[in-house]
């Protein structure tokens, strides 16, 4: 059994270190108070996918292992543990075994045990008697064959395959642990974890209060009384607030550039940071509808595109061009500049531009003679910008755009129906991991695959890189994947963009995570020095 | 007298099942459902799960069924469950309504303290200066976006008092309360005591113009006893139409202003329930806002008659 142990030690003196380093000794109390964007769905992270539920929700949960909430990047090696003490992979990789934290207890007095472990991913699954009312991860655990326990204190995960990713996701703020005897009807609406915050109240257009776990089984953590999220919806308002000093930090990841400047111009002390968030707009082409079936027309598409127009009109300069995965610095798995200017559409515009008007000339298609079509996307402007940047790009190349605003509701369900035939889509990615992003937006048959791209090579391809330990191995793998992707026109990357989030000198320890937007707000170390 | 109170009050109950039959179709014929919107937010469709929800909130039934559910629910003082909270849709609409009465009454009573006697003034004192000034703060009033306006006050306390008046916590304590509403109340009453002013100032100006104001001058009536006893009561009648068209508008259309200095009274929640499509919420939002505006109609037309005795006397 190839042993790696992660001392709860070793992780305590990194958040020593990292805490001496910004500041003096922390101290005990006080409210944080943020501003939230919207009232979420529901609190309960795993029957969500947006980072409007993790933000308010990830403190009032653990999981086994999670990232180090003060390393900027998400990667294998920042995991560090969390219900689990440590964790040991067998020697054929098929299975992942935890030792649980002994002595850790639910928000109501019931103990955790390794029974809960099991409760999670039997909901997850869909194996219980208690179900989600919907389940958007479940996929990303499908290799998961069978949960076992070894008494109260030690699970072990059973792989079909192996597939070193599964820890990445475990580490993901999307997947907390759920206790046996609470309903996941309850967990939407009175939560019970065994985080660093209880659940106090969720008001709709309100606010949601957390208030101080004093059973945290961190000892001495955590350093704040509570947390209030107070619902701001209107952004000019919520910056006000921040500015007057009504709130202390913003909502993550809602300050552009111009705000952020705007912000620093009225309040000078105010520590701001941008970077990536992984989330991308995408070009969605459905080639199953004539004449979209036709590959040389997706390819003329893809060679219209000006990523940097995109990045300049919509983030000020603020984003970067990339494929499927996070490009780096920040992003572990993304192709390397090098890599990128070899795939058609990434290099010279002028040039692409050329060769996609030759290919639509020899289509039929001219200046005259334009391919008319519609571009939906949903009816929101983080969507609608882009879709009309593309518009005026596709003009370059014989194709006569409109746009087709649909309603909010309607998007996903239309796109699923195939009732479209370009598309402007934006996709978030919960970790920055290939399997996630290979998985859920180009597998075949994948319930988020909205192009229904499918070929079965490259998914060949996919379960290689899955199971490949060496990471150095994995990455060659992996840009090669990528590089094929953006060749296929699978779903070509406009732009991958960045936000940042501002919050007052006095709030100490805050760290804003540069490659995912789901995984950094478990807050147990943040305090305030006021 | 008695017997147009009892056909007015039939005609309201009329007109308020229309309005619910009016609510509940046209909610179902707005694309998508609450199903859609829960699988929406989570960037997928399973329609086997979607379907499943769908039974499970009983809105895969045929729309008589559902609707015969509502009403013979509300009959039994039943609202049903909020899809988003899963708490009963009474638990969620009760609290929010004090809210939005407490800014609701606060601005109609600036309109009014202002709207009334500046109008009545712009008249008397017409094409003066006063008058002159009068007319185009009304005008600003009524030209002016509240979303602007409501941001600009906002922007305004934050430069010159470094604090903001919106609300973060619920407001302890009555002046604490009024603190808090009237910043507000004052910036949706402007518009509102605008629209006030003007009408009392042209209603005003048709009343002084009439035969009788001259026959009471010329009997020697004083000019307060001409403008304020015979020409206000009879001006007043266009005047209440708006007050009450204003204040049934201020409890459910305070949308902008409920946004702005982020009050969470009913408008901004019906429109968050538009959105989720949480049919329980909207359903008895919109009828609570129909019996307010209702109610507020049916006294109007009380009040028309105290005002003006020729409609007592036609009915």
């Amino acid at each position: 059994m190839t042993i790696k142990l992660n001392a709860l030690a070793a992780a305590a003196l990194a958040v020593v270190a990292v805490t001496g380093a910004q500041a003096a000794e922390p101290k005990s109390g006080g409210i944080l108070r943020f501003y939230h964007r919207e009232t979420p769905p529901s609190l309960s992270i795993h029957e969500e996918a947006t980072f409007s539920v993790n933000v308010p929700a990830m403190g009032l949960y653990n999981n086994l292992v999670v990232y180090d909430q003060h390393k900027a990047q998400n990667s294998m090696g920042t995991i560090v543990p969390d219900l689990a003490d440590s964790w040991a992979w067998s020697s054929d990789n098929l299975s992942l075994s935890f030792k649980l934290h002994q002595g850790v207890k639910w928000h109501d007095g019931q103990p955790f045990t390794s029974k809960d472990v099991k409760c999670t991913f039997d909901l997850i699954q869909g194996k219980g008697q208690d179900k989600f009312r919907k389940n958007p991860r479940k996929d990303l655990f499908k290799n998961v064959t069978d949960v076992t326990t070894n008494g109260d204190y030690e699970v072990t995960l059973h792989l079909s395959r192996p597939q070193p990713s599964i820890l990445a996701m475990l580490a993901s703020g999307y997947t907390p642990m759920y206790s046996c005897h609470v309903t996941a009807a309850q967990m939407r609406t009175t939560p019970i974890g065994t985080g660093p915050f209880k659940f106090v109240e969720f008001k709709q257009n309100e606010s949601i209060k957390l208030t101080k776990n004093s059973d945290y089984f961190k000892k001495g953590l955590p350093y704040l009384d509570g947390i209030e999220y107070t619902i701001i919806p209107n952004r000019a308002t919520a910056v006000l607030a921040f500015v007057a000093g009504r709130i202390d930090a913003t909502f993550p990841s809602e300050m552009t550039s111009a705000l952020i400047k705007d912000i620093k111009s009225q309040d000078p002390t105010a520590v701001c940071e941008i970077g990536p968030i992984n989330v991308n707009s995408n070009l969605i082409v459905n080639r199953d509808k004539p004449p979209f079936d036709n590959a040389d027309l997706r390819k003329a598409m893809a060679l219209s595109l000006d990523r940097k127009a995109f990045i300049d009109i919509i983030f000020q300069g603020q984003g970067d061009a990339g494929g499927a995965l996070l490009p780096p610095p920040e992003g572990v798995w993304g192709m390397p500049p090098d890599i990128l200017k070899t795939i058609p559409g990434y290099g010279d515009v002028a040039k692409s531009r050329e060769e996609a008007r030759g290919i639509m000339a020899k289509l039929g298609y001219s200046a005259d003679k334009p391919l008319k079509i519609k571009v939906s996307t949903r009816n929101l402007a983080t969507y609608r910008d882009p879709a009309v940047v593309l518009i005026d790009q596709l003009k370059t190349v014989y194709i006569d755009a409109e746009l087709d605003p649909v309603e909010s509701s309607a998007w996903f369900a239309k796109v699923a129906r195939g009732d479209y035939s370009v598309g402007l889509n934006l996709t978030g990615n919960g970790i920055d991991d290939p399997d996630q992003a290979f998985y859920e937006n180009y597998a075949c048959g994948s319930e988020r695959n909205y192009t229904n791209y499918c070929n079965k090579e490259i998914e060949a391809l996919f379960d290689k890189q899955s199971v490949e330990t060496d990471v150095e191995k994995r990455k060659k793998l992996v840009w090669d994947i990528d590089k094929k992707l953006q060749e296929d026109v699978a779903r070509p990357i406009l732009m991958h963009g960045r936000s940042g989030m501002c919050w007052k000198p006095y709030v100490k320890n805050m760290t804003i995570m540069n490659n995912s937007v789901y995984n950094g707000f478990r807050y147990e170390d943040v305090w305030l020095d006021k | 007298m008695g017997s147009y109170l009892v056909r007015r009050f039939f005609l309201m109950l009329l007109t308020l099942f229309g309005i619910s039959v009016l609510v509940f179709v046209m909610l179902r014929l707005v694309p998508g459902n609450i199903a859609d919107i829960l699988f929406d937010a989570a960037g997928m469709i399973n329609s086997a799960d979607k379907h499943d929800l769908e039974r499970q909130l009983g809105i895969d039934q045929p729309i008589i069924v559902q609707y015969a559910h509502w009403i013979g629910g509300l009959a039994h003082g039943d609202l049903g469950y909020s899809y988003v909270s899963e708490k009963p849709a009474i638990q969620e609409i009760l609290p929010r309504i004090p809210i939005t009465a407490k800014l609701a009454g606060l601005a109609l009573m600036f309109s009014i303290v202002f709207g009334v006697p500046l109008g009545v003034l712009s008249a008397v004192r017409q094409n003066s200066a006063l008058d002159y000034v009068l007319r185009v703060v009304s005008l600003s009033g009524l030209s002016m976006p509240a979303f602007w306006l409501g941001l600009l006050i906002l922007m305004a306390f934050v430069h010159f008092f470094g604090t903001i008046p919106i609300y973060t916590n619920p407001p302890v304590g009555f002046w604490n309360s009024l603190a808090l509403y009237s910043v507000p109340a004052a910036a949706v009453g402007f518009r509102s005591s605008a629209l006030v002013m003007r009408l009392t100032r042209s209603s005003m100006l048709e009343v002084l113009r009439q035969d009788y104001i001259r026959t009471a001058r010329a009997k020697g009536a004083s000019d307060q006893n001409v403008n304020y006893h015979h020409a206000l009561r009879n001006a007043l009648l266009p005047v209440v139409t708006v007050i009450g068209i204003e204040a049934a508008f201020l409890m459910g259309g305070l949308i902008v202003t409920e946004t702005v200095f982020n009050i969470p009274g009913i408008a901004r929640f019906l429109v968050e329930a538009i959105r989720w499509r949480d049919y329980p919420i909207v359903q008895n939002l919109v009828m609570f806002i129909a019996v307010v505006a209702v109610s507020i109609n049916f006294l109007i037309d009380l009040l028309y008659a105290a005002l003006d005795p020729r409609i007592r006397y036609a009915s």
